[in-house]
């Protein structure tokens, strides 16, 4: 059936989707019983599954990966949330250096189906280390998935086959749209998990987003579309896996590419997509592929955030210097 | 003893204490440390235990013989994988010289349905759990990075990152409890672990959810050249307290006190009563790997001393003085070690390469469109090779 929700409740009725048609599935996580997480993405789960399958932890983030792996190892399938982009990195260790690796160093024998949650990004006024974007660095790591819904509809799909993942997926949720509506139809699933989607036709360049700034990018082509610029806005949805195929299908049809994220440009996504576009399209590009995110410095302050974070005006300037080539 | 009736003593050694790295010190001898477990003295005499000896009390002549030959067999294997790296067939080996009797007492009070999350030092305890000793070698020759499958034996790959697997025996504890299962986990680790973080919120998650998990720290003495009093101002079974479980020290080259106390922990966590810290007392008689020199760090008296305390004499002088083994025992164990020597040489010299092709393998589980590409990108420039030399 079809309902308008908002996404942080498309992925709540995701989660209780799982917990209920899978007795393995766990909820792991600071805060995310009694109170429902910081953001209620968990509301009502602990009540309706029992704490022995909505866990609270300890604030110990390494420790909720690090236990996380040994119930995987045990048949369990957890799902954990890391309660802010800037507090993952205390278990960036048990992620990078266990999890990623697990199913190479056994030769396949161990599979670890475990979904990090992770709300990230900028926009919400928040304070030091509850803004960022850190997903390249998850995508470095060969052995993650990391994929990043920009809407209801695929919060609540992708969160369903990131659960039904035999590997481990760092889901990063775009907390600044968590409180977007959309239809969501949790009756058929909408496309696999890695593949990117057009989500707007057009023919004079190429957006490529996901996340938050997918939302930007569509504002972006309404704004050319008034000066008569027909933009094409592609939702990634994937980091890791990146679906490269589509990103080519498109700048082959528009010639031109721009990216937008809000990590810091350097050493982003971007970098690596302009890289293998330029590769694989380089006789149809008309102009260097173009990254709008981030700058490299630390994430300022909530006061200076629309400064430092990819907006209209900044997309549509690079959008304008590609078109000028 | 727990930690609840020593909880009153004093630190062992002040924080102004200065290090035994010297080379003269010797360290205080454990055969004389109230606070520790000891059911065989170094001299191989039996001593009386009112809370441990029932853990104990019925093993038979031939039992004790069976821990006796999983000593010997573990030391030689470990010396034919220390001969071997040094023939350049090994990269690599982490002797486990002098904690025969702390790996073999704790691995065989393990149940086959209980867990084991080992270090990359746990050559006895893989013995005692059924792993093939040439599966081992796999890593340390680099043709691959854990080469048997886990839950043949319940004993997880190894860990290099020290402290790690801690969490992991925790999650599975946890698992067990929520599975309602009789089963314990047992997680090793050293002297050196026992001040990552990891370790530390692990004694946390296991107290919290009374996880079924036995914390067996192995203190060698030495993680690489730091010494203990590196690491702790408080013996270390004594960080148990805190955290609200007990913590014992056991003489951990006494293999049947850490049999009885192992036995004893891993009791409490089948009957519900949740996560327990036995800090082995040992001593890493060797280098921390084949790649250290510890003449750079400590002297050869501290070594001598504990030569005098060695395991696996230790309970030869029992055996013998009580008539439980007799010449012709020893005698077939020496043929047995030596057999054992020539099938582990034969079997890492006859290991092959891994294909060129395993790079790519088991990267992910559901496969990746990258892996996919560039494993092809691969094939093209090793096939270029191959019509190179075709033409």
């Amino acid at each position: 059936m079809a309902d308008k929700m908002a996404l942080a409740k498309a992925i709540n009725e995701s989660l209780r989707r799982a917990l209920d048609t899978d007795p393995k599935v766990l909820i792991m996580g600071e805060d995310v019983g009694k109170l429902g997480g910081v953001f209620r993405v968990t509301d009502g789960l602990q009540k309706d599954f029992g704490e022995s399958r909505v866990i609270d932890t300890p604030l110990a983030e390494s420790g909720i990966v690090g236990t996380a792996i040994g119930l995987a190892l045990r048949g369990y399938r957890p799902v954990v949330e890391i309660q802010f982009d800037g507090f993952v990195f205390p278990a960036y260790d048990q992620i990078v250096t266990q999890l990623a690796k697990m199913h190479a160093r056994s030769l396949g024998k161990v599979k670890l189906p475990i979904v990090v949650r992770i709300p990230y990004g900028g926009g919400i006024g928040a304070v030091e280390h509850h803004s960022e974007s850190p997903e390249a660095l998850f995508a470095h790591v060969a052995g993650l998935k990391v994929v990043s819904p920009s809407n209801p509809s695929d919060a609540y799909w992708m969160m369903q086959q990131a659960i039904q993942s035999d590997d481990p997926v760092i889901f990063f949720e775009p907390k600044r749209r968590y409180w977007d509506k959309a239809e969501v139809n949790t009756d058929a699933i909408p496309g696999p998990l890695h593949k990117a989607r057009v989500v707007r036709e057009g023919s004079d360049l190429t957006l490529a987003a996901y996340g938050p700034m997918v939302k930007l990018c569509q504002e972006v082509a309404d704004a050319a579309a008034e000066e008569g610029r027909n933009l094409e806005v592609l939702d990634l949805r994937s980091v890791s896996p990146i679906d490269f195929d589509s990103i080519q299908a498109s700048v082959e049809k528009t010639r031109r590419l721009v990216v937008v994220h809000e990590a810091p440009v350097f050493f982003g996504s971007g970098a690596e997509i302009a890289a293998r576009i330029t590769e694989r399209c380089f006789y149809h590009l008309e102009a260097p592929v173009l990254r709008v995110g981030g700058y490299h410095a630390p994430y300022p302050p909530a006061r200076l955030e629309e400064e430092y974070l990819p907006g209209l005006d900044r997309v549509l300037d690079a959008v304008d210097r590609a078109l000028a080539y | 003893m727990t930690v609840e009736s020593t909880a009153a003593r004093k630190p062992r050694r002040s924080a102004g204490t200065k290090s035994t790295a010297g080379k003269t010190t010797a360290r205080k001898s454990p055969s004389t440390d109230p606070e520790l477990v000891q059911l065989l003295t170094p001299e191989g005499k039996r001593v009386k235990n009112a809370e441990y000896d029932k853990y104990v009390a019925g093993i038979t002549p031939d039992e004790l013989r069976g821990l006796y030959r999983d000593m010997v067999l573990t030391r030689r294997f470990d010396a034919e994988a220390t001969s071997l790296q040094r023939q350049g067939e090994l990269g690599l080996w982490a002797s486990l010289l002098g904690q025969e009797a702390a790996q073999i007492g704790s691995g065989r009070a393990t149940r086959e349905d209980d867990y084991v999350f080992p270090t990359y030092r746990e050559h006895g305890v893989a013995w005692c759990r059924g792993v093939d000793p040439t599966n081992l070698l796999g890593m340390f020759r680099g043709v691959n990075n854990g080469g048997w499958d886990p839950n043949s034996n319940n004993f997880q790959l190894y860990t290099i990152v020290i402290g790690s697997q801690t969490l992991h025996a925790t999650g599975y504890a946890m698992g067990i409890a929520k599975d309602g299962a009789d089963s314990a986990v047992i997680a090793y680790f050293g002297d050196g672990a026992s001040s990552q973080g990891d370790v530390a919120e692990s004694f946390t998650f296991s107290a919290v959810y009374n996880a079924p998990v036995v914390f067996f720290c192995q203190n060698n003495q030495w993680a690489i050249s730091e010494p203990t009093e590196k690491q702790t101002r408080v013996p270390l079974y004594q960080r148990a307290q805190g955290y609200g479980f007990p913590g014992v020290r056991v003489d951990g080259n006494d293999v049947l006190a850490c049999l009885a106390v192992t036995k004893w922990a891993l009791e409490r966590a089948r009957s519900g009563e949740g996560p327990t810290l036995v800090e082995a007392y040992t001593y890493r008689m060797g280098a921390h790997t084949t790649s250290d020199d510890p003449s750079r760090y400590r002297g050869d008296e501290e070594r001598m001393a504990w030569e005098a305390k060695d395991p696996i004499l230790r309970l030869r002088a029992y055996l013998e003085a009580s008539n439980h083994a007799d010449e012709g025992f020893f005698a077939e164990l020496e043929r047995e070690s030596e057999a054992l020597g020539k099938r582990v040489r034969e079997a890492v010299r006859a290991m092959p390469d891994p294909d060129h092709f395993a790079i790519f393998e088991n990267v992910y589980a559901d496969g990746h469109a990258l892996v996919d590409e560039e494993r092809a990108q691969f094939a093209a420039y090793q096939a270029s090779f191959t019509d190179v030399e075709g033409a």
